[in-house]
């Protein structure tokens, strides 16, 4: 009996140091337990009201931008785009949300032509200065203006959220990584 | 007294070689910071608390996750993200790189964390390892 009391703590303990050692499930940062997915209304950029509801059953990508950004929101979009095309099939269970962190200069028309030049899924959102800020605030984003010469810009999140196809939110990945990384958990998320 | 002198060289010598050439393995990769229980109330009382430092430095292979957890019972934005009463957040990086953050938690609206490559045996790793035990220290 001492003998399997042993072995088993002996693969209790093996187990563990496995699992310490494996390599972690996504390559995002992963939220423990995960939460529901705040919803939003917004305008969306194909014409009809986007809400996070509307795309249950797919993984939605969730990003914050604008579309006079100089190069973290081109960064983005172009990553993301390359990650939808290498996904193949699997793309069509993924969908794109690029939510404006500058309501003033776009418009669902200008979100519509901007996220169309990346991949003509995505879709944008849009809408009331107030609003906006509510639904920043629900996902913990910050954004600020930051005035320029000739205009503006707008420092803000640069992380992408996954949300699951039940609508979880369930890791968020930062900025920068590369479109295998978002293959790869947008794979994890199909399959678990 | 000189063999004295010449022990204590030794020891030291035989020390230095360990901190440089051995293996270094880590009991955990986890880089954790927590908000303890009772840190909004503290933080309404007018304590002004610090958690999260405004750079973080982590090292591939060794401790390259980085661990958030709110203990505490309202939502609280730590670092770069929202997190919940009782939840988590877990960051792993696989590249050496400095990662910039968007943060209202510091003065400068940014956090930093750089993760460096791990120590290669010789100096590099002397190095870290000394880092490691001026930290646990201070």
């Amino acid at each position: 009996m001492r003998i399997v009391r042993a072995l088993l703590m002996l693969l209790s303990l093996a187990t563990a140091a496995w699992a310490a050692a494996a390599p972690a499930a996504l390559k995002a940062g992963v939220f423990e337990p995960p939460r529901q997915a705040p919803e939003f209304a917004l305008r969306g950029s194909d014409g009809s009201e986007l809400t996070l509801g509307r795309y249950r059953g797919k993984v939605v990508l969730l990003s914050f931008g604008f579309t006079h950004c100089a190069a973290v929101c081109p960064t983005t979009l172009a990553t993301l785009a390359q990650a939808r095309a290498a996904l193949g099939a699997a793309a069509s269970a993924v969908q794109v949300v690029f939510v404006t962190v500058d309501p003033e200069r776009d418009s669902p028309a200008q979100l519509k032509a901007y996220l169309a030049a990346f991949d003509p899924s995505f879709v944008g959102g849009a809408g009331q200065p107030e609003r906006l800020a509510a639904m920043r605030k629900d996902y913990g984003v910050v954004a600020r203006k930051v005035p320029m010469s000739g205009g503006y810009a707008v420092d803000h999140t640069s992380s992408i959220f996954l949300i699951d196809r039940e609508g979880k939110l369930r890791a968020m990945m930062p900025y920068g990584r590369a479109a295998q990384d978002f293959v790869h958990d947008v794979q994890w998320l199909l399959a678990n | 007294m000189r063999i004295g002198g010449a022990i204590v060289v030794r020891v030291l010598s035989a020390l230095l070689a360990w901190m440089a050439l051995a293996p270094i393995e880590a009991e955990s990769r986890d880089e954790l910071f927590e908000i303890p229980a009772g840190t909004w109330a503290r933080r309404m009382a007018g304590d002004k608390v610090e958690i999260l430092p405004d750079t973080i430095r982590l090292t591939l292979g060794l401790n390259d996750v980085l661990l958030l957890k709110n203990l505490d019972d309202v939502p609280q934005v730590f670092g770069p993200v929202l997190i919940m009463p009782g939840q988590s957040f877990r960051l792993p990086f696989e590249t050496a790189s400095t990662y910039s953050f968007a943060c209202t938690a510091h003065a400068s609206g940014a956090m930093n964390v750089i993760v460096e490559p791990g120590p290669a045996p010789g100096w590099p790793a002397l190095r870290w390892r000394a880092r490691q035990w001026l930290r646990r220290v201070a």
